[in-house]
């Protein structure tokens, strides 16, 4: 566990000492930002659920944009730079080195999160919402963080460089984001299939009106194990190929 | 301390490394020293368990680095032919964090890093970020951050690249100061360069181990025989014949052709220099010099590669 949190913590100060953090950051929280009064509060009378719920849904987009762009460079860099050679040559397992650097881009995801909570904060002023919504929300955008990092991460992993990593990690995120939409034209047990694979629509819902399922969690928990996994196995087999 | 033992490494349908083996000892500064593409860095990144090997096994402190990977690297330093740095890092905060990634005790990091700055003398960078050192001072830094955690063996590729001639020297000395200290196996496309840091080389070419030892026993055994060169004001009449039918000349050859004083390079199997002074004197030439012509290092790197070569064709 000490190797995999000085992995995330020298990340976590690469992201600030490089000013890529802050311009993720800045960037991220200004667009929520202009969305949250453009269109979740509106021009319309709302119930004070509702602005929450759209709340959660354009910070769920502009979230998973954030989250690819905080990952694509965790493993594409080391490649690039070279700097890999020190993890190949420490005795460190690839298994602490994908943690680390996972937790790392999360850790930096959870920030941007945090730093939002004073929009739906507003809300309090004129109106009425349930902390248990805010939570299941919150809850919601950090598992779907969670998943979209570790596709980039594994994007990362397999991609030459960060440009590359970048493609792949959103192509893979919207095939993710697609496959509701594919579950309708295709039949059972596909339909299912695709449907239940949905990383979007159908899982995050939920949670952005305040309903928490253990079985979206466990979706959640699980998209995110399994990149992980498929990135630990990519750097063992690059190892093993040169 | 290293026994590699017929190791081999494909890429692809391409043999990078073809069944090497080598071994040393403790406390040796051994050089590889290959054209490009010998396979230098593809054998140390093996030895530094960041290559498997195809084929074969290498043993560093009795660790196999197919079994015991992890032990291995704790026993190792190593340096790549651009070293690992983050440029956004200061350099006493990089061989800090590099110093808990080696497993060095919490309580001795700040020891081992101010040990490690000493003997590389980065003291007057201690706290100046990475991306603003020379190319010398990043040199060093690599080097410091592969013997931060005191490893038994350092493993350097082509620590002299890029430096200039005055980098080139401190690199030396700092390489020669690490002696007894730690077994070092280093790599070098630079003969001249190699022969004064290394105790012994280890010549490559495809792959394939070609020559091995000091760079004396290299010379005897790359040079069939020697080369006496006979320096006179003007051959004589028959001075020439009678050396060439002196038993142990293979051929004569003019040094400077058409130039006075003539410059005679004789080709023998022993060393006939007595004899070809006195045929000289005998024949009435004025000799100027007389003397064993060595071998440049370039010439004899030439031969141990080519002859290698010749004899896998004609095998």
């Amino acid at each position: 566990m000490a190797k995999i949190w000085l992995i995330a913590r020298r990340e976590l100060s690469a992201y600030f000492t490089t000013w890529m953090g802050y311009i993720i950051l800045f960037a991220a929280l200004l667009i929520e930002g202009l969305l949250f009064n453009a269109f979740a509060i509106g021009d319309a009378p709302k119930f004070s659920s509702d602005v929450l719920k759209d709340f959660f849904y354009y910070s769920s987009g502009i979230g998973m944009v954030a989250a690819v762009l905080l990952s694509i460079r965790l493993l594409a860099e080391e490649k690039q730079s070279g700097t890999i050679v020190l993890f190949y040559t420490s005795p460190i397992s690839e298994r602490q080195l994908v943690l680390g650097k996972f937790l790392s881009a999360w850790l930096m995801y959870a920030i941007l999160q945090i730093l939002s909570i004073y929009l739906p904060s507003l809300i309090f002023l004129e109106g009425k919402v349930s902390l248990g919504h805010l939570f299941s929300g919150y809850l919601g955008l950090l598992l779907l963080g969670a998943g979209v990092i570790s596709i980039s991460l594994f994007a990362s992993v397999i991609a030459p460089n960060q440009l590359m990593a970048g493609v792949l990690a959103a192509a893979i995120t919207v095939i993710f984001l697609l496959l509701w939409l594919v579950s309708y034209k295709v039949d059972t047990p596909f339909r299912e299939v695709f449907m239940y694979m949905s990383i979007h629509n159908e899982r995050f819902r939920p949670f952005s009106v305040g309903v928490l399922h253990i079985k979206d969690c466990v979706y959640y928990l699980s998209l995110s194990w399994f990149f992980i996994e498929a990135s630990i196995k990519s750097l063992e087999t690059r190892r093993l190929q040169g | 301390m290293i026994e590699v033992r017929s190791i081999s490494k494909f890429y692809a349908n391409k043999k990078a490394v073809d069944t090497l083996s080598f071994e040393i000892h403790e406390g040796e500064i051994v050089g590889l020293l290959g054209l490009n593409g010998a396979g230098k860095s593809t054998i140390l990144k093996m030895l530094g368990c960041f290559l498997v090997p195809s084929q074969g096994d290498a043993r560093i402190g009795g660790h196999s680095v197919l079994e015991n990977p992890n032990a291995v690297r704790k026993m190792i330093g190593y340096l790549p032919d651009t070293p690992p740095l983050y440029n956004e890092m200061k350099t006493r905060h990089y061989l800090d964090f590099v110093a808990h990634l080696k497993n060095v005790p919490h309580d001795k990091v700040k020891e081992f890093v101010a040990i490690a700055m000493q003997k590389t003398q980065l003291g007057e960078v201690a706290d100046a970020r990475l991306s603003e050192l020379s190319h010398g001072f990043r040199q060093r830094v690599g080097i410091a951050q592969a013997l931060v955690h005191q490893p038994r063996v350092l493993i350097l590729d082509e620590p002299i690249n890029g430096l200039d001639p005055i980098q080139i020297v401190e690199m030396r000395d700092l390489v020669l100061s690490l002696k007894g200290q730690h077994t070092v196996i280093l790599s070098s496309h630079i003969l001249s360069e190699i022969t004064k840091t290394c105790d012994r080389i280890l010549v490559l070419d495809r792959g394939r181990l070609v020559a091995e030892g000091t760079e004396s026993q290299l010379r005897g055994g790359a040079s069939r025989g020697l080369e006496v060169m006979l320096e006179i004001e003007k051959p004589t009449s028959g001075m020439i014949e009678a050396i060439q039918n002196l038993s142990g000349v293979e051929s004569i050859r003019e040094g400077r052709r058409n130039q006075q004083p003539v410059q005679l390079l004789i080709q023998c199997s022993t060393d006939l220099r007595p004899e070809i002074a006195r045929i000289a004197v005998e024949s009435g030439a004025a000799v100027l010099s007389l003397g064993k012509k060595e071998a440049e290092l370039e010439t004899l790197f030439l031969k141990l590669v080519k002859g290698e070569g010749e004899g896998r064709t004609h095998g």
